[in-house]
């Protein structure tokens, strides 16, 4: 019982982490095609926003000082102005180009940001403590779990909820579901194209940031990869849970949380360090049982 | 006189000709200045080319994006380092190779055919289940794939040593070697390009019901194109490890993917000449602000970009190249001799890239 609650909430912590990534990934597929690989590279860019711009080893922090009521609502102004200002640069003047082009560009927009940050913070990773109280860990049905992995579920949660709130109640979301829908027929019918997709990244942007605080949080570490690793995995999460779905990028990325704790725990020692193998043999098993994606949408059925 | 129709399929193996004639040119004018670190970079560069015309095979002629060409890189890499390196360094690092194996001592050359072999048959295997799949579901089984690749050779300690890279590979391949490699995937790329089932292929890419409602085997030949892929890919890796001397699976994961696919975008994915081009400007562009990192002097004034610049760079290029033309420099038109004036234009007979 013991190790099960354990298991469970190391499951559900990584997969709200995965979760909120994909979210940000598919908010964005939704309403213009792209598939957002810059999104890793937003995360960074808040993860080193809470830190003084400087080469030397040891960070201070800037940011990171605020108090939290603060600093949360800052951080996530401030992961939202990345994306809306990467649109504004980039992906705006490429409305008209294939998806291929845009992923394309999106790698470079990355690949910009990241160097960017390796020039004014330089190469090695970075300790941070924000918020260290919050790794202690507490009990809760009979695990100790850090206290920071029950905050992470229920901000998952609280997300969730609010972005379904957002996308059912608000004329935005309705105009947002609409061209996730079909996007043609929504600016037919009078959705104005240019808020929904400012929209769509100032979500995205906010989303990244709150990863990049639970992460920050949980490493104690800024580097600049860290944001790679975390977006390759939601990207294969909204492909599961069927490109264009929100709930279904959600369901995924728990699911592969899961999977992905479970398989730790389970595998055979000698087997262990191939884990990923294993993962992503069982995305590829997904893939060819579901194709359209786990839990699809009746849009995602191609047309002729 | 032949028609004009045999008159066309022809000319289209000039095709071939001229981007061999540019990349003689390119070598010849490298070898001339006689600089070392010229004939490195050129050499590397021709590896490239190698690998992004094998990605283009796939990519270029069916319309679905691999990520998992790096992958059927890796094991080319790694095979011929099997097979080439002496069996004492073998039997000190990668112990664990079976008997046959780890006593082979061969040649260099049937080591890089043997390679691509072995790269193609993988290819053989794993698109037969992936592509199944088509659009981004298949983009990402094909990335899945290469994060299979990427953590079996990572692991894998006594095969391949795993993150502590193999080293002591033969170093023979400079720009000559490449070159000749280069060609012979240019040459071999026309070839399935404008051969039935590369045709067939490219009516898929450019709408698939129509294509299977006149009656084409889709799966056939995507699996077809991607293991004629997998062979100049797995080349390509051999050739990477012998121009490098050292292995490592770091290099083959997601840097070497977008490097190759941004390659081919920017140069124009729907043609083998973009293909080409892509490399060749990334590469002589990469180069050029490479040195201007370290500084040139203009006169007495000494000049250097700040460190970190020539990827940020590079990255704002790109964007523009894509934004300014989204289908790529060559706007996916083949370099080809005409048929009446007979002189090197532009193909009007433009194709979409999806």
């Amino acid at each position: 019982m013991n190790t099960l609650a354990q298991l469970f909430f190391d499951a559900a912590s990584l997969g709200g982490i995965y979760a909120m990534a994909a979210l940000g990934i598919a908010l964005i597929f939704g309403v213009m095609n792209l598939v957002n690989f810059a999104h890793g590279q937003y995360i960074a860019f808040c993860v080193f926003a809470l830190i003084v711009p400087s080469t030397d080893a040891v960070a201070v922090v800037f940011l990171g000082r605020a108090p939290a009521f603060l600093l949360i609502p800052l951080l996530l102004a401030v992961g939202a102005a990345a994306a809306v200002a990467s649109e504004y640069a980039v992906f705006r003047h490429m409305r008209k180009a294939t998806p291929v082009a845009m992923m394309i560009s999106s790698f470079a927009l990355g690949f910009v940001i990241q160097n960017a940050l390796l020039a004014t913070y330089g190469g090695r990773p970075k300790a941070i403590s924000l918020w260290p109280e919050l790794n202690t860990p507490v009990t809760v049905i009979g695990a100790s779990v850090p206290l920071l992995q029950v905050i992470v579920i229920l901000t998952t949660l609280i997300v969730v909820a609010g972005l379904a709130l957002l996308l059912k109640k608000t004329r935005i979301g309705l105009e947002m579901r609409a061209a996730a829908e079909n996007f043609t027929m929504a600016r037919l019918l009078g959705v104005r194209a240019n808020v929904v997709i400012t929209g769509a990244f100032a979500l995205s942007g906010a989303l990244a940031a709150a990863v990049a605080l639970i992460m920050a949080t949980q490493t104690g570490v800024a580097d600049v990869r860290m944001g790679g690793q975390i977006m390759l995995v939601a990207f294969i999460a909204t492909v599961i849970g069927g490109l264009g779905s929100l709930p279904g990028a959600v369901a995924a990325g728990f699911l592969i949380g899961a999977a992905s704790v479970l398989l730790q725990a389970y595998l055979p020692l000698d087997a262990r360090p191939f884990r990923d193998a294993f993962l992503y043999t069982l995305v590829i098993v997904s893939l060819l049982v579901r194709p359209q994606g786990l839990f699809v949408p009746s849009s995602a059925k191609p047309r002729v | 006189m032949p028609d004009k129709h045999t008159q066309n399929r022809l000319l289209a193996h000039s095709t071939p000709l001229i981007l061999a004639l540019i990349l003689l040119t390119f070598v010849a004018a490298v070898a001339l200045t006689g600089d070392r670190a010229l004939a490195r970079m050129a050499a590397e560069t021709l590896v490239r080319v190698t690998l992004v015309v094998g990605l283009w095979i796939f990519v270029g002629n069916s319309g679905v994006i691999s990520f998992g060409h790096a992958g059927y890189m890796a094991i080319g890499a790694y095979c011929s380092a099997w097979l080439t390196l002496k069996p004492q360094a073998k039997a000190l690092f990668l112990p664990d190779l079976p008997a046959w194996l780890a006593s082979a001592e061969w040649h260099v050359f049937p080591a890089a055919i043997a390679s691509g072999l072995l790269a193609a048959f993988v290819a053989l295997v794993s698109g037969a289940a992936i592509l199944r799949l088509s659009g981004i579901a298949a983009s990402i089984a094909t990335f899945a794939f290469l994060a299979i690749v990427y953590t079996v050779y990572s692991n894998w300690e006594g095969v391949t040593g795993a993150t502590s890279s193999v080293v002591g590979l033969t170093r023979y391949v400079g720009p000559w070697v490449a070159l000749a490699w280069a060609v012979a995937a240019i040459v071999a790329a026309n070839l399935y390009a404008n051969s039935a089932s590369g045709l067939a292929l490219r009516a898929t890419r450019e709408d698939e019901v129509a294509a299977r409602a006149s009656g084409i085997d889709q799966y056939r030949h995507r699996l077809l194109s991607l293991v004629i892929s997998g062979f100049f890919t797995g080349v390509a890796g051999a050739l990477f490890g012998h121009s490098l001397g050292v292995l490592n699976p770091d290099s083959f994961y997601l840097g070497i993917t977008f490097i190759a696919l941004a390659m081919l975008v920017v140069g124009g994915i729907g043609s083998l000449s973009g293909a080409v081009t892509g490399v060749l400007v990334l590469s002589l562009l990469i180069e050029a602000l490479v040195r201007l990192e370290q500084g040139v002097s203009i006169g007495a004034a000494a000049l250097a970009l700040p460190s970190g610049a020539q990827e940020i760079l590079i990255g704002v290029v790109m964007i523009l190249v894509l934004i300014l033309r989204p289908a790529g420099l060559t706007g996916g038109a083949e370099f080809r001799l005409r048929a009446r004036t007979s002189r090197l234009s532009f193909d009007q007979e433009q194709t979409t890239t999806n």
